[in-house]
């Protein structure tokens, strides 16, 4: 290793950046775009679900649970004439689920009890239909608890369930989505900045040059490291920036932690991106495998909306050579809960061996021969 | 008109080549799309199985130990081995060894003999706060089972309504019934990006661009034969992803094939209109692959794939209208569960079509414009 000849590669590399802007783009605007994209669009909290109510025979009782719906903030009914309408409503998209009282709904719950309410949901996105079949479940037992009370015989119910969640008490989606985004998005930035840089220097004949120079291969390779580098812990500083004060997510850990751990994955997202640049040799098919290898893996299989315990066990095993599951965990833990040891380590640990071997699958493909 | 469709023709086989010749590049087109479908379809379930959670008991009573049996005995939760104090739990929320931790006190079942509410604390960990959602209306439901079970074990009076509660189209709400046809999209539009956003941009960054505008070609001719390449591995890959779909994950096709098979065709005319626009913005392969992303990790997020566009603020959901994949996943959806065919689809025809329209022409017109 040569502190001078690393110096000189690498500001031979900024020049190139500094010709192609695109480089700048990918470290500063892509987050900045995909955090303001996914930070106000991905939202799992369902509000305003359109609900069609057909009731065969209005009554005060009917009309006290249709209001009870109507005063949630969760629900934005729409009153149809008969079951068919609804149906139609229901078929073109205009309403998420049907919610129909019968003409005996009264006469049986005055009389015999256990008069059935009828809620049809439309079961093609299944998690949010259960989603709308808890807030309606839950309306509804308001609804029986205040009908009690009115009648002057509260109902004592068996067992309550006083559910306590930590770290994020109101389940605002935003603040558990912002960390694994920021895991997806630098695993876009570490591959997207490194993928072509061998490949482009293979392809314009360019790595002859370097060739003939006294260069040993890790020192070309760490001359394409370090700005790259510098830029992508450029881009994750100013993500955490704008998950902190514009997104308001709280950060519980320390911010040596936070870095640390960012600086480590950083280095493996390039390193795969290294990887992919010194094995396919062409741009084209470094930048196909970078557009296969990265995005869709990291965001389905990194644990950020997929919960990877319900996985199969094959498919769990596969998630670990995912570099973006060990940094949503890490992230999850540092922003939300702080910094708690016995998480940070294995995954940092996880992400040490991936890093470990993407570097290595590098230096080793890396020939420094022309054939 | 025989001569223009022999030059479309050469050009559509050269491209056709460039793309298939390579050993690794075709290889990373057709296999990674399959085994993308076969992983993810199988990962991306919002079905909770095996959640492990913990439980500290103090109460002595037969009842408590029925609730626990409860949760127990559900496929979504596994018991860990019982935690003796609060601070096991704490510590077991926080090493994320266990999800979910019941709490219960030493008077839980002599509440519930005396006919006073029993309380249970269940403490969740929020960081996961998808899947302690879910969790959270797992346990809503165990709980409401269990109490229905108690009011008529007293002989209480029951309650004067019950709410009945059920779906269409997906009748046990399986979620992977939604989210294959929504992986079909992704691939197809995957496949189509892969095809054509680098196309043109490599071609200049290679310089053999401009020997093909020095052709006899007018650029509408280089247009469709660069398109056409996009078209064909679109549909022959998207035909197999579907037939995957239906016939190794069984999502069960009730709709026209006809009517997905034209969604198909306005999808891939929409998308590879896009790719098209992007490659021919792009000087290097470098700022298509940037172009590539900037695109297809947006179109993917607010496509409804995941998250209901419902759910997003009015704003965005303005911004879903430009996204293709928007429309494709509705037309699939419609198709795989809903039993639509064409009369339904027109909303979602015409939307990709315009978007194909005015990127082509973008594209088109760009191919002149960008030399030097």
């Amino acid at each position: 290793m040569n502190r001078m000849r690393i110096k000189g590669l690498i500001r031979k590399e900024a020049y190139e950046i500094l010709r192609d802007p695109s480089s700048i783009a990918i470290a500063f605007v892509l987050p900045l775009v995909l955090l303001l994209i996914f930070g106000y669009g991905v939202s799992l909290d369902a509000r305003s679900i359109a609900i069609a109510e057909v009731v065969d025979q209005p009554t005060y009782l009917t009309a006290s649970f249709l209001a009870e719906l109507e005063h949630s903030p969760w629900f934005s009914p729409t009153l149809y004439p008969d079951q068919a309408s609804a149906e139609r409503a229901m078929m073109r998209g205009r309403a998420q689920a049907i919610l129909w009282l019968r003409s005996d709904f009264t006469r049986r719950a005055l009389s015999s009890g256990e008069s059935p309410i009828h809620l049809t949901v439309n079961g093609v996105d299944a998690n949010q239909a259960r989603i709308i079949q808890n807030y309606v479940n839950g309306t509804w037992q308001a609804w029986l608890q205040q009908q009690a009370t009115l009648q002057g015989q509260p109902l004592a119910v068996p067992v309550v369930a006083d559910v306590r969640i930590w770290f994020n008490p109101a389940l605002t989606s935003r603040e558990y989505l912002i960390p694994g985004l920021i895991a997806i998005i630098m695993t876009l930035i570490g591959a997207l900045l490194t993928a072509l840089v061998v490949a482009r220097e293979w392809e314009r004949g360019t790595m002859e040059g370097i060739m003939v120079t006294p260069v040993a291969k890790t020192e070309i390779l760490l001359g394409k490291l370090v700005p790259y580098f510098v830029m992508g812990m450029g881009g994750m500083m100013m993500s955490t920036a704008m998950a902190v004060f514009l997104f308001h997510v709280p950060l519980r850990g320390s911010l040596t932690v936070l870095v640390g751990t960012s600086a480590l994955f950083l280095l493996t997202a390039l390193g795969m991106g290294l990887a992919i640049s010194v094995l396919a040799r062409s741009q084209f098919v470094a930048a196909m495998v970078a557009i296969v290898a990265t995005f869709l893996p990291a965001f389905i299989l990194s644990g950020f909306l997929f919960d990877i315990r319900s996985m199969p066990r094959v498919i769990q095993i596969l998630t670990h050579i995912v570099a973006a599951r060990y940094f949503v965990a890490t992230l999850q833990t540092s922003f939300l809960a702080g910094d708690i040891r016995s998480v940070i380590l294995p995954n940092v640990l996880g992400l040490a061996v991936l890093c470990a071997v993407f570097l290595g699958l590098s230096v080793l493909r890396f020939r420094k021969r022309l054939d | 008109m025989r001569a223009m469709l022999q030059r479309v023709f050469a050009l559509v086989v050269k491209e056709l080549l460039a793309l298939l010749r390579d050993p690794a590049s075709r290889a990373v087109l057709i296999g990674p799309p399959i085994i993308q479908l076969i992983v993810f379809g199988y990962a991306a379930t919002f079905e909770l199985k095996h959640v492990p959670f913990v439980v500290y008991n103090q109460d002595q009573g037969q009842l408590s130990r029925e609730l626990v049996a409860r949760f127990a005995g559900a496929p979504s939760f596994d018991l860990l081995s019982p935690v003796h104090s609060q601070e096991a739990i704490e510590r077991a929320i926080n090493d994320k060894s266990a999800l979910m931790a019941l709490d219960i006190g030493p008077n839980f079942s002599a509440d519930l003999e005396r006919g006073q509410p029993a309380h249970v604390q269940i403490i969740l960990d929020g960081r996961d706060s998808n899947t302690a959602a879910i969790a959270m209306g797992y346990v809503q439901s165990i709980v409401t089972q269990f109490n229905r079970e108690q009011f008529l074990r007293h002989g209480a009076k029951p309650p004067t309504t019950v709410l009945l509660d059920r779906a269409w189209f997906n009748p046990n709400l399986d979620s992977r019934w939604f989210i294959v046809p929504g992986i079909c999209g992704i691939l197809t539009l995957l496949v189509s990006m892969l095809t054509t956003g680098l196309s043109v941009a490599r071609e200049r960054e290679m310089g053999t661009f401009d020997q093909l505008l020095v052709t006899p070609m007018p650029p509408a001719e280089i247009l469709l034969g660069k398109a056409l390449p996009g078209f064909l591995v679109g549909t022959a890959e998207g035909s197999l992803i579907i037939f995957m779909a239906v016939f190794w994950f069984h999502v069960p096709f009730t709709g026209s094939l006809l009517g997905l098979y034209i969604g198909l065709l306005c999808f891939l005319f929409s998308s590879v209109g896009i790719g098209l626009m992007i490659s021919s913005l792009a000087v290097t392969q470098q700022q298509g692959l940037l172009g590539v992303f900037l695109f297809m990790v947006p179109a993917i997020v607010l496509s409804g794939f995941a998250t209901p566009i419902a759910n997003m603020p009015p704003a965005v959901q303005y911004i879903t209208l430009l996204d293709p994949l928007r429309y494709f996943l509705i037309i699939l959806r419609g198709s795989f569960l809903e039993g639509g065919g064409i009369a339904l689809f027109g909303p979602q025809y015409w939307p990709l079509l315009t978007i194909g329209v005015i990127c082509m022409i973008i594209a088109g017109s760009l191919f002149r414009k960008r030399i030097g």
